[in-house]
This record gives structure tokens, C-alpha cells and sequence, in this order.
């Protein structure tokens, strides 16, 4: 796998002038990489998320994508269908993508992913994770992290973030990984390799969102660089069995090294009730402990 | 052509065959499984040339139906009871998408308490979805509805999806023979796949983004228009594919004993049989009642009642599920073309959960009806229970009694 070149990407204009995205939207950064990544040949299959919003107002469309959307809960069982659709057409290039969010993925799709990963439907599956549903106004998903203000946890959620990569790794996919918007040429990258293979792909792409999160609009990619600088979304991918830490996250596996948590908690606004509470803010370290707990655990297990 | 014995559901799939779909996705439900097991067998040993995605639930069996269906192949579930409730949202957005698609329901009751026996309850909770519904009386007209489903569903002045109901068990489970028609004859009666639309990289299309308020009113009219002349389209390939089969069956109704009636039994499904039946003891008891049947509840055969009716004293309709606080789903269907006028009316609710109702029964709530019209005039009466007396012993413990004037 060639390494991603940011001059060798292309240069077309993907997310149109007058799409529906509020400022600062890391979902149509995702969605940008997409198209560079992979080119013409996907169709988008889009449950109910921003990203529904986003696209545009019928009879136009500000993304250029030929897309389907589809009910809240089935996105991975109507993209199974439409990659079974083009296989029978002879189609075989086309590859069908589904662009979903945290809610769709984690909570109320999580079905029908399970589903599409044990039957190894051949599908791209990304989650564009912005840790709330946002759409609604905000509201509290599993993908939540611990101690995060929403209007639904009003003095911050109890309960830690939910694994969804851990959960389809356990399935036995022939690709896992998770990227971040602070890190375009990584997510490329993953896009393009997961394209090449036949099966069930997944990608977990952690996208803050300035909105949700209370953080000034301009800093959509530097927070989410905090989040791997901060160990606390670890970027790494699981192929064929093996787990592998990703470039960008490499020097964080050393705690020492870390980008001190609160520096990415301070700027978001969703965590001001936290930030002079060492419990919690004990808690999220602990959850980020458990991260690489899980990663070193996996990685030992390569070759095996 | 052949002469095949078989189940409603065997007939089902066979129809499904020759109609060459390319992708199936169900998910199991008694009694719409052996559907399932039928086309798995078929994909497995290639007798079809198709794909058979085992989903992990009925929100998902449509859900891929319907993407396989938009990338450009014709598509096939099948499901009963829960199971087409629990895709119910996907059931919408297939007809709001304008996606050509057949769906056979295998109709049963519908829990608690749980029942696995027929009544039309799940069916008629699709009533207001945009799908054409189509009811079976046989497993003949099972294989001949599938096959003209995808048809219709196919039409350009259509493009609705379309749903095929056959009772559960009474025919999914019951054999009977079945004039199965070659591979060929199907060939040439079914065009190619065609549809409004393909998602794909070539068109660039877009479904379902958000639309303003009043293009979204305009596409629900053009729904609305849609059924009204999937009306003539039905109406055609039941006699075109008469031409070509021998089978033809009178469109939307198929009427029995009409012609010189006076009094209609009206309901859909297999107990048509045992209400026929009826209707010929009648004669010979000298009372004139014609039957007719319901074939398409949805577009709902409005110009065919009213023909009727304008000759009718009176019109019994038979339920096989309510809409509670309210009456039968045919029933209010029929007071609404009719109008609550001059024509008597009675709504008899019966057969829920699987009751037998026979001819007997037909026939003794139609006597009791006519009696009271030649007594009393008029007779308008929207919910009448029907309990046969004969099954009343298997009752252990009552939540009820039924009321004074329902038998």
C-alpha cells in the first residue's frame, strides 16, 4: 500500500458551494476525503444523520455523490442489497459506501451492522462518530463519552463511550480501523485500502463537532487532532488478524508523551462542568488506559 | 405448462423463479418460511440465478430488497404478522422511493396473545403505505398474482411497489395443484426489469434529501395518482394474462353469483371459498346473494362496489380484523364508497386468530341479515361480532362474554 500524497490527491471540488453543513462541519471534511479517495466509482447509502441535511435540498444536491438514503436503522442491510444489486449487474467497480453517523451505527443501526459484518456483505461502513446525536439538537448516543454535557445528560453522561471497532473486530471482518478529520492523509489512506478488499469493511472516523462539542468552529481539525494526541481515540487499523497502530497515534502509545488531557477538554464547552473535578476527569483517563489496554491486548495476539 | 401440486408458499416461490429475480433477502417467520427454505434451495442449487441475502431481521429483509432493487435488479422478500409490522417504516419508504418491488405477506394474527393462525390484521395495518395489496383466494392465483405483481409493480404509469397476500396456512401450508407455466411463456408475458430510476455512478442520482414542503406534497399526489390508474394497468395484465394462461379473475373483484343478486357478501382472501359456498345454498333456499371478492385492497375497487351496490338491497362486508373504536378495514372502505345511504349494511367481524368460519356461518349471518332488511327496511349496522356457536365450547376462560345482537 502506497503511502498518500497530498499533492497526487485530487483537486476537484467535492463538497459544493451552498451545502447545508453549519460552519466548521467535520462530516463534509469526511465527505471530501471520500470522493479523493475514492474517486467516482461509490454510491453513498445514508441513514437518517446531518449528513441527510447536509447533502441539500431537493432537486439539487451539494455533494457529489450519487446516494441513496435510507431509514434510520438499515443502512448496512440496504447497502448489503445494493452491492448485491451491481454484483448481479456486473458491476463489480462500483463500491457502496455507507456514510452514517454515531446514533446510526452505534445504537439504533447496530443490528443490521452486526448482520452485514457476519454475513461479510461487500460494503464500506464508515461511522462518522460526533459523539451525540447531533441532528436532533444534541441528545446523548452510546458513542458518548463519559462526562459529556448533552441536552439528554444535562450534568454530564454517566456511562463511558461504547467500542463500536472493538465490537466488529470481534466479528471477524477482513478490515477495522478508526481515522480522524485532523487527519486527512491517514483516512485516505484507510479508505483506499479498505476499497480494494472484498468483504465487509468498517471505518470509525471521529469527527468533533463544533455545535455538539462547544468548541469555536475554526478549530474542527485541531480538535480533532487533540483526540489522538491525547491518546483518547487511538488511530490504528485490524487487517487480516493484525493490529496495527497507525503513524499518526504511534508516539502516543507512550503515556509521557501525550498531549495532557485537559488541554483537549478545556476547549470544548460540553466538558466546563468536569474540568475542576478530579473523579471525572479520572475517569476519562481511565477510559483512555482501557483503550490501549485493548490495542496492546490485540496487538499481542498478531501472528498468532 | 405443468400441473404441480403445491403449497401456497411453494407456489409463491415458484412464481418468484420464473419471474427471474435476481436478489432475495428474508428473514424466517411462521408461516412465511418455507417460502424462505423454497428460494434458499432454489439459489443453492442454481435452479435461480440469484442472490439470497439471510438477514438478521424483517427491517433489514426490505431494507436490502430495496437497495438491491434501486441498484437496477428486480427484488423479492416475503414475511407475515411481526414481521411486516417490524418493517413497517421500510414498507413507506419503499413507496415513497417509487421503487418496484413484490412482497408476498403470508396474513396471520398479530400478538399478544400470540397466535400463529390467519386473520388480515397485518395486511391491512399496510392499508395507507402506497403499496398495491393484492389478496389470494387459492394457491393458483398465489403463482399468478406474483408473476403479475412484478408486472404492475413495473408499469411506467405505475411504479409502486406491490404486496401479494395469502392466508396463512390456509393456503401456505395447504397443497393444491397449481398450473406452473414454463420458463419461456413467463419470458415473453414479463418485460425486462424497469424502474423510474437506478442509484449508481452513472446516473449521479440522488433519492430522498430533504424536500421542501410543497414538492413533498406534490409527490405524495403523484402517489395518489399513481394508484388511481394502477386501477386500469391491474385491470389489463389480468386480462392480457388471460390470453396467455387461461386465467383471468375480474380485475380488481372477482364477482360471483352477482348478476341478478340482491344482497353481496364482501371480504378478500381464502374464506371467499366457504362464502361462495354460501351463496349457492342460498339459491336453493331462494334467497339471491353473490359474492365478491376482494382482490386488490389497495387501489381499492371504488366504480366496481358502486355498480354493485346500486343494485344491491344489501351488502354484508366480512372482516378478518378490526380497527378497534372504530369498524373492519373493508368495511369502512366500503361505507365510504357507498355512503351511509338507501343500501342496508352490515360490518361482520369474524375469523380473528385463526376461528374457522364456514359456509354454515356465512350463510346463517346472511339469513339473519336479510331477515332483519325485509323487516325493518333499512339496516345500518358497522360492527357485528361473529363467534361461531359450534367452537364456543374450546373457550376455557372467557376474558367476555359477547354482546346482545352479536352471535
Amino acid at each position: 500500500m502506497m503511502a498518500v500524497r497530498l499533492k497526487e490527491l485530487p483537486r476537484r471540488r467535492y463538497g459544493q458551494p451552498g451545502n447545508a453543513a453549519c460552519p466548521g462541519c467535520p462530516e463534509t471534511m469526511g465527505l471530501r476525503y471520500l470522493k479523493m479517495a475514492l474517486g467516482d466509482d461509490a454510491v453513498l447509502v445514508v441513514p437518517a444523520s446531518c449528513i441527510s441535511v447536509i447533502q441539500g435540498i431537493y432537486p439539487r444536491s451539494g455533494i457529489n455523490f450519487p446516494i441513496l438514503n435510507t431509514v434510520f436503522a438499515a443502512a448496512a442491510s440496504t447497502a448489503a442489497g445494493m452491492s448485491a444489486g451491481f454484483r448481479l449487474r456486473g458491476m463489480d467497480n462500483v463500491k457502496v459506501v455507507v456514510y452514517a453517523g454515531d446514533g446510526g451505527t452505534a445504537d439504533i443501526g447496530l443490528q443490521a451492522i452486526s448482520g452485514a459484518a457476519e454475513r461479510n456483505d461487500d460494503i464500506l461502513y464508515i461511522c462518522v462518530d460526533n459523539e451525540a446525536y447531533m441532528n436532533t439538537g444534541i441528545q446523548r448516543s452510546s458513542a458518548t463519552p463519559y462526562g459529556a454535557w448533552t441536552t439528554t445528560t444535562v450534568t454530564g453522561k454517566t456511562e463511558q463511550k461504547k467500542n463500536v471497532p472493538l465490537i466488529l473486530i470481534s466479528h471477524g471482518v477482513p478490515y477495522v480501523a478508526t481515522a480522524s478529520v485532523g487527519y486527512p492523509l491517514d483516512f485516505i489512506e484507510k479508505v483506499r485500502k479498505a476499497s480494494q478488499i472484498k468483504g465487509f469493511k468498517y471505518i470509525h472516523l471521529l469527527a468533533p463537532c463544533p455545535i455538539g462539542w462547544r468548541f469555536d468552529p475554526s478549530l474542527t481539525a485541531k480538535m480533532a487532532q487533540l483526540a489522538v494526541k491525547t491518546g483518547f481515540f487511538p488511530l490504528y487499523e485490524y487487517y487480516k488478524g493484525k493490529l496495527t497502530i497507525s503513524p499518526p497515534s504511534r508516539p502516543f502509545r507512550d503515556p509521557k508523551r501525550r498531549t495532557p488531557l485537559i488541554e483537549y477538554l478545556k476547549l470544548q464547552g460540553r466538558y466546563r462542568h468536569i474540568l475542576n473535578d478530579p473523579n471525572a476527569l479520572k475517569r476519562i483517563e481511565e477510559y483512555i488506559d482501557e483503550q490501549w489496554r485493548w490495542l496492546n491486548l490485540l496487538e499481542s495476539t498478531n501472528g498468532h | 405448462m405443468a400441473v404441480k401440486v403445491l403449497t401456497g408458499n411453494h407456489a409463491v416461490a415458484e412464481a418468484v423463479r420464473l419471474s427471474r429475480v435476481k436478489v432475495v433477502s428474508a428473514y424466517p417467520i411462521t408461516p412465511q418460511t418455507t417460502i424462505v427454505e423454497k428460494l434458499s434451495e432454489y439459489i443453492e442449487k442454481r435452479v435461480m440465478d440469484a442472490e439470497m441475502i439471510r438477514v438478521e431481521s424483517e427491517h433489514s429483509a426490505l431494507a436490502a430488497a430495496m437497495g438491491a432493487a434501486a441498484a437496477g435488479v428486480r427484488a423479492f422478500t416475503a414475511t407475515s404478522s411481526h414481521g411486516l409490522l417490524y418493517m413497517h417504516e421500510v414498507v413507506w419508504w419503499v413507496a415513497g422511493a417509487r421503487i418496484p418491488l413484490v412482497m408476498a405477506v403470508v396474513t396471520r394474527a398479530i400478538g399478544p396473545p400470540w397466535n400463529i393462525h390467519v386473520d388480515h390484521q397485518d395486511i391491512m395495518d399496510q392499508r395507507d403505505t402506497g403499496w398495491i395489496i393484492a389478496m389470494a383466494e387459492d394457491n393458483q392465483e398465489v403463482l399468478d398474482l406474483v408473476i403479475q405483481a412484478f408486472r404492475i409493480s413495473e408499469d411506467p404509469r405505475v411504479y409502486l411497489p406491490v404486496m401479494v397476500g395469502l392466508d396463512g396456512f390456509i393456503l401456505s401450508h395447504t397443497s393444491a395443484p397449481v398450473d406452473v407455466p414454463d420458463d419461456t411463456e413467463v419470458d415473453s408475458w414479463l418485460p425486462p426489469r424497469r424502474q423510474p430510476y437506478v442509484i449508481s455512478p452513472e446516473t449521479g442520482l440522488v433519492m430522498g434529501n430533504i424536500a421542501p414542503d410543497e414538492e413533498y406534497f406534490l409527490m405524495r399526489y403523484s402517489m395518489h395518482k399513481a394508484m388511481e390508474k394502477a386501477r386500469d394497468v391491474i385491470k389489463k395484465v389480468d386480462i392480457d394474462y388471460g390470453e396467455t394462461f387461461g386465467r383471468s379473475y375480474g380485475g380488481l373483484i372477482e364477482c360471483f353469483m352477482c348478476n341478478d343478486a340482491d344482497y353481496f357478501i364482501l371480504l378478500t382472501g381464502s374464506w371467499a371459498g366457504e362464502a361462495k359456498i354460501a351463496a349457492k345454498k342460498a339459491r336453493e333456499i331462494g334467497y339471491r346473494i353473490g359474492v365478491a371478492r376482494i382482490r386488490f385492497i389497495r387501489p381499492w375497487p371504488r366504480e366496481e362496489l358502486l355498480e354493485l351496490s346500486s343494485r344491491a338491497k344489501g351488502v354484508l362486508v366480512f372482516d378478518r380484523s378490526i380497527s378497534f373504536g372504530s369498524t373492519g378495514q373493508l368495511f369502512s372502505d366500503t361505507a365510504s364508497t357507498l355512503g351511509i345511504g338507501s343500501t342496508s349494511m352490515i360490518g361482520v367481524i369474524a375469523g380473528l386468530g385463526g376461528v374457522d368460519v364456514t359456509a354454515e356461518d356465512f350463510l346463517s349471518v346472511s339469513l339473519k341479515f336479510i331477515e332483519r332488511v325485509e323487516e325493518e327496511g333499512r339496516v345500518y349496522e358497522p360492527v357485528y361480532w361473529h363467534l361461531p356457536e359450534r367452537v364456543r365450547d374450546k373457550i376455557v376462560k372467557p376474558v367476555m362474554p359477547l354482546s346482545r345482537g352479536d352471535s
